[in-house]
């Protein structure tokens, strides 16, 4: 029975890119992403960054917006714990993100699709090494596809 | 001529009829003010009497219960049609309420547990419920059970949401008495405050100005006290995530608040950020005590989305995927 | 909230061919143009330079853009430069916004995957400005006073300096006297200038200046507030002696009742000794005694004759009593010269260090040199014996796999020195090992040349191994003469190691405490490696000297000035202008539940108990949003990242 739900993407695995979105803290990993740049440090360009203040800021609205709007993953980049730019804003990300990487498991939101990583501003070899990493793992899992809202009828009574 | 008004229920307990029933004697004053024209619960009448009516000859249909079989869907598309204003009432048909929690789980998973694995269930032959079903040479047409639950929004246009698990009598009363007066705000708002529960909370002025919670507690676990902030108890009280109207009922029953009025109109997630602000107030930075704390809270969805999962962003546990 | 609709301009820069040479800037700048409110789309050679942000204005002007969205570099290089231009066109300036194209995709990804990773960030950020609002900059007036932590030479250049200038200047040390690493130098590449005839008079200056406060053995223990106001904590350790009323006569040092100096003499690196009661060397600043808790008898005992009390005499400058105090200073910036810390030899095993007697660091070497040393200039081994022979090894703690990869920058030229000044003093045959010679210094090369014809010789390979002989115990170095192609044993009787510069060994405590960032070695980092090269990233603290990374005294001169003319420029621009970023509470729909109070880090944050809401002290607000993240009802919002704009580019960036 769940053939029939397999998403469309699974042949298609090896033409699959995913789609990452990222919140990078403004004063750590955003940084760390300038100095790979700067130090030319290639790495998977399936990330797509979005530039707040503080991992602190990082609501789960965003998150779950993310996959929702079809993203295989979301990375929040944050500084290492006892250097946030705002003192503790990087420990309310680490308190959301363990409560919330176990809603997400109980959705079916395999945990290697939901990260939460420290790099600093020094960091740029870091970063790259967590994409590609995370670029990788995600691939493997192949797309993300969120419980559909609704299946046709005809389906339903199919099986 | 008064105006005629519907109800009818969908996916639901039954407890937002009683809130209707519980309007007391009120009741008389809405009956004496507007003709209700169909409402299985309490009156006799058929889906052929609605279908008979001229389309938006109903002023307002007021709907409870979520989306989960076909019969529920065709009933709200034809309200929808012969109402000029429908209301979903109720949590269950504002955001799928608890009947929308079966979304984590598929329709085969439901029904082997129901007519299979329950402990009390005796089905040898393994019957299941099948939309065509012959025997005795009669045909019998049950309605079809859907792979997921839906909140009414997400068939239907509504107009108006009325929340609550159930929502309170005043609530509906005000409701019906804005329709008398053609007083009823714009299409789409939410019949309810727009603040949080604590602004109505009765033990509001106990809460601490700093809040950091280091043993999450479940009700049975502690004896409550009854006259201070619950939160501040370790009890997983959705108040300030939760809109206001409610009038505190759990809370004055010395129950914490589970979010059954939904967000306010600012935030999108109802789930998400009440996860937020509960987990923001952890009270630790080290990362091993932050994970046992949050384990105090074993079932994040059905603690943050009891109400709300189908119209949630991520509406359900992901299918499998192929050759799991 | 119904989406805003507003007129919005494109702007795409090639950055010569840092953009355009991956990204096809033409197919982005249509794409541009497709977008919904996009008016006008433009693709530019450098949009940064004055014809570039002439496009943006004249736009501004013509078609009346709301909305300017620049994609460029990074917006930490140039957000400042596009706002400040919408800002001359007439447009507030946080209705800009920037997409960094380069950092993030040109110079790290190609192909068509770069375009359209562009297009997604473009798409992101055209949608989210137009959720931009119109914001004021708050401005704080910006105290007069500066900070200086580190008495050594840079921080001594910088205090004297602002002082000069006329700004007040608290000058931090952590040790009883200032002068730092270049106190302890005999003389100073590559002029031979006498180390302490050069610095002494500046350090004399920094006690005597009327703008400076100097405190010495005093630590910074806490910072608080931002640039323009720092609340800074000082901790003054007790030295058990009045620095008020010591003058210095140091007829305590006599009278100790310990006849002859016996405990390890730091600033001697321990080839001297000490009494409990001393000052680290003769022109120590300030000249003030201090006394030594760990071997002092009174302290250990309480019952020591005290015959420094005798001797001090009516001064009463003596205190046993002296507990330490916590002073708090308020400054506009702060400068960071805190140095840096010698490489310990002992982490290489097979040099020797701390097994072989005559096996010695050049910091050791340094003192034993310098007159005022604890040989009195002699350069003698431990057994008295003069050494014959010399060997120096450089690159001992850099460039090296197993330790630290950097260059020194100083050790070639600080290890020509000490080999022409152990020529002059002994006559010794000299032998350096160097792996790569590197005297790129104004007049270095010269004075490598000219040690070469004093006769020293220079022997390209790196000592492999230090180790007695069995003859007569003198110390073979062994190394492959790569010029030669062949391995060299060199029997000498001195070793030197010429150890590298590491960042302090409390580096990460020290920028925690000033809330900068270090680079992965360790180094305070500073803003832009060449164009900010003193700034970090936390406004108004600057660096100076080694905590940046290893420099000579020139250099470490030259930046301290630096440092100090960026800290001036600063305190004369009088006031600043904080970044609008705030948070700030809806109070007609929060509903008092006070979650946000107890999560901000600054306490700005209150609770009104009249009005059952929270709200949002703007002057000490950050801007971090981690209240607007938490707050479970959405009452509370961040100016420039309200939840509309994250949204937007979340949607954006996936459509």
């Amino acid at each position: 029975m769940p053939e029939a739900t397999a998403p469309v993407g699974q042949n298609q695995t090896a033409a699959f890119e995913p789609k990452i979105v990222a919140f990078f803290c403004n004063w750590c990993t955003y940084l760390a992403a300038d100095l790979a740049g700067t130090s030319r440090l290639r790495y998977a360009p399936n990330v797509r960054v979005v530039r707040v203040m503080c991992s602190g800021r990082v609501d789960p609205q965003f998150v779950l917006e993310a996959f929702a709007q079809g993203a295989d993953g979301v990375l929040i980049g944050g500084c290492h714990p006892n250097d946030c730019h705002y003192q503790e804003g990087n420990y309310k990300a680490l308190r959301r993100y363990h409560l919330l990487r176990r809603m997400l498991e109980q959705m079916g939101v395999e945990p290697e699709r939901f990260r939460l990583e420290w790099i600093s501003a020094s960091e740029g070899e870091r970063l790259r090494q967590v994409v590609n990493e995370m670029v990788e793992q995600v691939r493997a899992l192949g797309p993300f596809r969120k419980s559909e809202q609704f299946e046709p009828a005809e389906e339903a009574v199919a099986r | 001529m008064k105006p005629k008004l519907a109800f009818y229920w969908c996916a639901s307990c039954g407890g937002c009829e009683e809130a209707v029933v519980d309007l007391a004697e009120k009741v008389l004053d809405v009956v004496a003010a507007v003709d209700i024209v169909f409402w299985p619960v309490a009156l006799d009448f058929k889906r052929t009497d609605v279908e008979a009516m001229p389309d938006g000859s109903i002023a307002a249909a007021f709907i409870n219960g979520a989306i989960r079989t076909s019969e529920q869907e065709e009933m709200a598309k034809l309200l929808r049609r012969k109402a000029r204003i429908v209301v979903a009432f109720g949590a269950c048909a504002q955001t799928g309420g608890v009947p929308g929690l079966a979304n984590l789980y598929d329709r085969e998973s439901l029904l082997r547990a129901v007519y299979s694995e329950s402990p009390s269930t005796l089905n040898p032959e393994g019957t299941r419920p099948a939309p065509h079903y012959a025997t005795n040479g009669a045909a019998l047409e049950l309605p079809v059970f859907w792979d997921r639950v839906r909140a009414l929004g997400q068939v239907i246009p509504v107009d108006y949401s009325i929340p609550g698990c159930p929502p309170t009598p005043k609530l509906l009363a005000d409701a019906v008495a804005a329709l008398l007066t053609g007083s009823l705000p714009e299409r789409g708002a939410v019949l309810a405050p727009d603040k949080a529960l604590c602004e109505e909370c009765p033990r509001r002025e106990s809460k601490p100005d700093k809040l950091a919670i280091t043993r999450f507690r479940r009700p049975h676990e502690t004896l409550i006290e009854t006259d201070r902030c619950l939160l501040a108890q370790g009890l997983l009280c959705l108040g300030p995530a939760t809109r206001a109207g409610c009038e505190a009922r759990c809370i004055q029953g010395n129950m914490p608040c589970t979010g059954c009025f939904g967000a306010t109109s600012r935030v999108r997630d109802f789930g998400a950020k009440a996860l937020s602000s509960i987990a923001s107030l952890t009270g630790s930075n080290d990362e091993a005590e932050i994970i046992r704390i949050l384990e105090n809270i074993p079932d994040p969805v059905g603690t943050f989305y009891r109400y709300s999962l189908p119209a949630a962003p991520l509406p359900g546990k992901r299918p499998n995927r192929a050759g799991k | 909230m119904t989406k805003p609709s507003a007129r919005i301009g494109v702007y795409i820069c090639h950055c010569g061919t840092n953009i355009a040479g991956t990204i096809n800037v033409a197919a982005l700048r249509e794409f541009a143009a497709t977008l919904p409110g996009v008016i006008v789309a433009r693709d530019y050679k450098y949009m940064c330079s004055d014809p570039g942000q002439e496009l943006i204005k004249a736009d501004i002007a013509q078609h009346g853009l709301e909305r300017v969205v620049v994609a460029a570099c990074s917006p930490h290089l140039h957000e400042h430069t596009f706002r400040t231009a919408c800002e001359e066109a007439g447009l507030n300036p946080y209705l800009c916004h920037m997409v960094n194209i380069r950092e993030h995709d040109s110079w790290v990804h190609s192909g068509e995957a770069a375009t359209a990773k562009a297009r997604d960030l473009l798409r992101a950020a055209v949608q989210r400005v137009a959720w931009n609002r119109p914001l004021e900059r708050r401005s704080i007036p910006i105290r007069q006073s500066v900070l200086v932590v580190g008495g050594g030479i840079a921080g001594i250049h910088a205090a004297l300096t602002l002082a000069n200038a006329g700004k007040k200047v608290y000058l931090v040390e952590r040790e009883p006297t200032i002068g730092g690493h270049m106190a302890m130098f005999d003389k100073t590449f590559p002029t031979l200038d006498c180390a302490a005839c050069i610095l002494t008079p500046k350090m004399t200056a920094v006690k005597d200046h009327p703008n400076i406060t100097l405190w010495t053995y005093s630590e910074v223990i806490g910072v608080e507030g931002f640039v323009g106001d720092f609340k800074v904590r000082v901790r003054r350790k007790p030295r058990y002696v009045i620095e008020d009323l010591c003058v210095g006569c140091l007829e305590c040092i006599e009278a100790c009742v310990y006849k002859q100096p016996k405990f390890y003499d730091e600033f001697n690196q321990g080839l001297g000794k000490r009494k409990p009661i001393y000052i680290p060397f003769p022109q120590a600043v300030p000249q003030v005694v201090v006394i030594d808790p760990e071997t002092c008898i009174e302290f250990k005992s309480g019952k020591c004759k005290k015959t420094c009390l005798e001797a001090c005499g009516e001064r009463q400058a003596i205190d046993f009593g002296q507990q330490e105090t916590i002073e708090t200073i308020e400054v506009g910036a702060i400068i960071l010269a805190t140095g840096y810390k010698a490489f310990d030899a002992s982490r290489i095993p097979y040099y020797g260090y701390g097994v072989y007697p005559n096996v010695y660091t050049a910091l050791e070497v340094e003192r034993l040199i310098n007159a005022a040393g604890p040989t009195g200039g002699e350069l003698v081994l431990r057994d008295g014996r003069k050494p014959r022979s010399v060997g120096i090894v450089h690159c001992v703690g850099s460039r090296d796999e197993h330790t630290n990869r950097w260059c020194s920058r100083v050790c070639c030229m600080y290890s020509l020195k000490l080999a022409h000044l152990v020529k002059e003093r002994t006559g010794a045959e000299v032998y350096n090992f160097y792996i790569d010679m590197r005297t790129p210094g104004k007049a270095f090369e010269e004075f490598y040349n000219r040690v070469a014809e004093e006769g020293v010789h220079f022997i390209r390979g790196k000592v492999a191994d230090v180790y007695p002989a069995e003859t007569d115990g003198r110390l073979i170095l062994r190394a492959e003469d790569t010029l030669l192609g062949q391995v060299r044993k060199i029997p000498v009787d001195m070793v030197i190691l010429a150890t590298g510069l590491e960042p302090q060994a409390d580096a990460t405590e020290v920028r925690r405490l000033f809330n900068i960032s270090c680079s992965s070695e360790g180094w305070f980092l500073e803003r832009h490696p060449k164009l900010a090269p003193v700034n970090t990233f936390t406004d108004g603290i600057f660096l100076a000297g080694c905590c940046q990374g290893p420099k000579d005294i020139p250099d470490t001169v030259a930046q301290a000035g630096a440092a100090a003319a960026e800290a001036m420029q600063l305190l004369d621009t009088g006031s600043i202008e904080l970044e609008p970023n705030t948070a700030y509470v809806l109070e007609e729909v929060c509903s008092g539940c006070k979650t946000c109070v107890g999560l901000c880090p600054y306490n700005a944050i209150s609770f009104l108990p009249e009005k059952n809401v929270a709200q949002v002290n703007e002057a000490l607000c950050k801007g971090c949003g981690t209240c607007v993240a938490a707050c479970p009802s959405a009452s509370i919002r961040q100016h420039l990242f309200e939840d509309e704009q994250i949204f937007e580019e979340v949607v954006g960036v996936l459509a």
